[in-house]
Parts: C-alpha cells; structure tokens; sequence
C-alpha cells in the first residue's frame, strides 16, 4: 500500500535592482533574508493585530542600519511556519514546510511569495537609499540562464527506483501541458531560438538528459539525488526538478496534486507502460507546441499527444481514487484534472483563469493585437518577466487576481495565517512552534532535527525522522507543558 | 440575429482584428465581451508596467541557480 504523499517546494526567486544593475545579487538576497528575519519579532505583532481577541503588544521602531558584517555572510533561517528561507548561489531561495496535502502545500508556497514580498518591503524600510529590488517567481531571464523550482516527495524506499523513472518521465513530459508557466522564444541551440514564438514551460529548454544526479548543467529529467532528510531505511525523498514555478493556483494545486497521485500509484503498481523513445526530444516537442497536441513516440511504437498520455494517468487514477484511495484533496484532484484535459482538448485558450501559461499568453496576444506589437517586442518582454513580480502591485498575475481574472483555490487569510504558522499535521508543526516559543536555546535547526543549547553542558538533539511525527496532535500539549526548552527535551527523553 | 445584422453589427463597431473570416462573426457578440473585458486588463496593466522596457529587459541577467 502506498505510503502517504508529504510535499514540500523549494523556490530560488529571480533578484534585480530596477536601474542599478551592477548591484550584488547574493548580498542583496542576504540582506533581504536577515532583514525579514530580523524583524520577525515586528512581523508576529503586525499578524497578531490582525486577530481581533488579542492584545496588542509593544512595538519595536526599526532602525535605519547598514550592510553589517552579518549580512555578507550567507543568511539561511528557519521561519515560524516552518519554513527555511536562505541564500542559494545568486537568489534568495524559500522552502515550504513539509505540507499533507496539495492544498495545503498551495498555501504554503504562496505565504512564501508574500514573504519575499514582506522581505523588499522590510529592507526599503530598513535601508531607505539603498537599491530599489525586485523578485519575481519564474525559472529563467531570458537569456539562457536558469534558476530552480523543485518538487519534493516522500516517496517508499521499498520502490525500485527504475519504476519511478519509467513511469515519472512519461508523466513529467506531459504535465507541463498544465503545469508550464510560459516563455517567449527559446534558449535552445542558436538555430532554435527564433523558430518558437512562446512555450509551455520556462524549464524545458535546460533539459538534456533523462536520469542523472545534476542540477545546474546537463540537468536531467529525473533527478537522482537521494536526501532522504529523513529515516533512509523508510523513505526516499523525490527530487523534482522539472517544473516551472507557477503562479496560478489550479497549476501549483494540480502539478503537485496529481504528481502525488501518480506516485501512489508507482508504488501500488497501477500504471500502464508508457516508455518514451526519446524522452528529452519530447519534452522540447511538447513544450513548443501550443495546441497540445503534437505527437510523441512511445518505445512501443504508439503516437499519442501530450494531452493523451495524460488521460492514460487520469483514467487509472480515478480508478484508484475511487477503488484504493478517496481521501483528502484526491477527489478534487482528479476532478479538476479532468476538467483541464477537456478543456485542452477542446481550446487550450479557455484556460486563461487556471493556467499560467494560457494566462500570460493571452496578455501578450491581447497587447499585441492592440498596440499591434511584433513578437520580438521588447514591451512583451517585459509582459513576460512582469507577470512573474511577487509585488502584488505590480505583478501582472497578481493584478490579473486582484480584479478576479484568474481563479484563487485558496483565502488571502490562510495565506496570511501561513506565513507565521506551520502545517499543523506534518514535523514542520514541531520545527515551526519550537523557533517561535524558544528561539534562542535553538542551537542549530535541519529538516530532520532539532539541536537545543538548553544551558547544559552538551547540546541536546532532537531527531525527526518521520515526516509525520511532531504534529500538533503529537506535541501540543508536550510544547504547552515546557515553559523552557530543557523541560521539553526531557519530556521528550523521559 | 441573422448572421447578416450580425455582420453589419461586427462592421459598425469597427469590426477588424479579431474576426478574420465568416465563421468569426457569429461569435462576435461574446468576442466583444471579451475584447471589453481584454482592454480593461491592458489599462490595468499599462499603469503599472515599468518604464523603458527594452532597458529593463535587457539588465534582466540571473546568475544560474539550484
């Protein structure tokens, strides 16, 4: 029997300073990390405020500061909700807390946006005359340079790994019909990038292997890297590195909802063989082709579309929802997969309110028909970077969702209630209340510990190797019961 | 509606652009919708969109990441 699907997403957010481009990438991601974490103590008060039963508390003036020794060194911090928010090469980079399911996992990866947006607008508080920043949300600048979002799964270490190859990378090929977050042109070889005006997917044009351990060059379909983060007897982590960032929240509902369902059933064995005969070539195919509908080979010689293989995993996963598994978000997974696959299959423009890919293209269509713009315009260049902007100001999906275009799945209050609390039924619930309630006896924080300086001689280690241990339900009233840390880690050891 | 006032409709609100052949023109009471509903997301956008977008695109250079 599968084993349940934790998911957690890990964004590297593209950095600019507007007119200053000679600015330090990786000092400013820094800068705004240590800043956002810094004022977490403000933060907590503003969110509390917002909740109408609770006192409000003394408030702490922020001080006009600069660059400090700190901030040179790579910021890397474990938030309240559970979160890691921290430097990675050149971007400021947020991972969810470990989420139970797809919805809640949308929640979190937007709260994380809205962090990065807290972020700027801390550090402009912070440093008035400093670079004025943008972040957007996307995988590429256009110019042949790419920058991840990745997918992570708890997956059965019992599967064999060749299954999951076999049946993800027909899976992941297909997908980006609704999980793509479009790009104009390519950043393929030199005599590829004017023969595709627009693709699905930001990501596709990096790939050029089918397995491989690599994340910056030769990136491979199926990443083989194996961190487990947590008991590695017990489980594999699946590193996905194939997707787009999305915007949308029916494609980040849908791309982790049904890759979560397809997992389950890997490990069930419930999945046809769908062997590409050439992978790699089929994710550049599907990517260029608007209309979803272009061909790809399969080893047994069949031809289907993208929007076919597709219905292949639909087809088995209703059975297995309805048959095996009816639980949590799955219903809704499966009924909304089939209403975009209907909906691709009639006219993939209909989609312009829950997908990113439809959405963004229809704006460029739309101001390329009225300012009668050619497709190497720069101004669609700019469409097609702005609609990445977290600033909810200025990002053209943020814009498109403010004045109801584009089709929410979740409130703006359970966004706002993430960004300071953890899942509450994942370990992140744990790692999440233990940095909130003792933030300085919290000698060092991992995915699968938690390292206490109770003021004792030696520091005290907390492992947490079971991604589904340290819930609320497990360890709120242990928390409610140690007003220190060290009476917590001795309930823990008692 | 006929498709000839349909037609004569398309023309008198200066038609062009969207409709491009006779199977267009039944379609275009809904295509004005949308074309009303497209323009008021362009002013939307216009009025945030960032100056000098061929300097801003082209100062848009990541280092690559993961």
């Amino acid at each position: 029997m599968a084993i349940p699907k934790v998911i957690g997403t890990e964004t590297e957010y593209g950095i600019a300073a507007v007119g200053a481009p000679e600015f330090n990438p990786v000092i400013s991601s820094s800068l705004l990390i240590s800043t956002y974490a810094g004022s977490l103590r403000r933060i907590r008060w503003d969110y509390e405020q917002e909740s109408p039963l609770r006192d409000a508390r003394g408030y702490e003036p922020v001080q006009v500061r600069e660059p400090s020794e700190e901030d040179l060194g790579l910021a890397n911090v474990i938030l309240p909700n559970g979160a890691r928010y921290y430097v990675d090469h050149a971007h400021p980079e947020y991972s969810t807390p470990e989420c139970a399911s797809p919805r809640d996992l949308v929640i979190h990866d937007r709260a994380g946006e809205r962090i990065l947006e807290r972020s700027l607008l801390e550090l402009e508080r912070a440093m008035p005359g400093g670079p004025r920043l943008a972040i957007y949300k996307n995988n590429s600048d256009g110019k042949g340079n790419s920058y991840g979002t990745h997918e992570n799964y708890l997956v059965d270490r019992a599967v064999p790994f060749a299954n999951l190859v076999r049946d993800l990378t027909p899976f992941f090929v297909s997908r980006q019909i609704f999980c793509g977050a479009g790009k104009l042109g390519a950043e393929a070889a030199w005599e590829e990038r004017n023969r595709h005006r627009y693709q699905l997917t930001q990501r596709a044009d990096f790939f050029e292997a089918e397995v491989g351990l690599e994340t910056t060059l030769k990136r491979p379909i199926i990443n083989t890297r194996d961190e487990p983060h947590a008991d590695p007897d017990r489980y594999r982590r699946l590193h996905v590195i194939v997707g787009d960032a999305n915007l949308c929240e029916v494609a980040t509902f849908l791309k982790v909802g049904t890759t979560a369902l397809v997992l389950k059933m890997i490990e069930d064995e419930y999945l046809p063989d769908l062997t590409l005969a050439n992978p790699v070539a089929s994710l550049h195919e599907v990517a260029r082709d608007l209309s979803c509908r272009a061909t790809v080979r399969l080893a047994d010689g069949r031809r289907p579309s993208a929007i076919q293989l597709q219905w292949e995993f639909l087809d088995r996963a209703k059975k297995y929802v309805e048959q095996e598994d009816p639980t949590g978000d799955n219903p809704e997974v499966v009924e909304r997969w089939e209403a975009v696959l209907t909906a691709l299959e009639d006219d993939p423009m209909q989609l312009h309110r829950e997908l990113d890919w439809v959405a963004k293209y229809r704006l460029l269509e739309g101001y390329r028909q009225r300012d009668g713009l050619d497709w190497d315009d720069h101004k669609l260049r700019l469409i097609d970077l702005q609609y990445h902007d977290v600033r909810r100001d200025k990002g053209l999906y943020h814009r498109l969702a403010a004045t109801g275009k584009v089709e929410r799945l979740v409130t703006d209050d359970e966004v706002e209630h993430a960004i300071m609390e953890p899942p509450e039924d994942t370990r992140a619930y744990f790692r999440g209340r233990c940095i909130e309630k003792y933030p300085d006896a919290i000698a060092a924080a991992s995915w699968d510990s938690m390292i206490f300086d109770t003021g004792r001689e030696a520091l005290q280690r907390v492992p947490m190797r079971e991604p589904l241990k340290g819930t609320r339900a497990h360890v709120e009233d242990l928390l409610e019961q140690s007003p220190d840390p060290a009476t917590l880690v001795d309930l823990l050891g008692s | 509606m006929s498709q000839e006032q349909e037609q004569k409709k398309t023309q008198r609100r200066g038609g062009g652009g969207a409709g491009d052949d006779a199977g267009e023109v039944q379609r275009s009471a809904k295509g004005e919708q949308l074309k009303e509903e497209m323009d008021e997301i362009l002013d939307e956008i216009d009025s945030v969109l960032e100056e000098n977008a061929e300097e801003f695109v082209k100062s848009y250079v990541q280092k690559g990441g993961e």
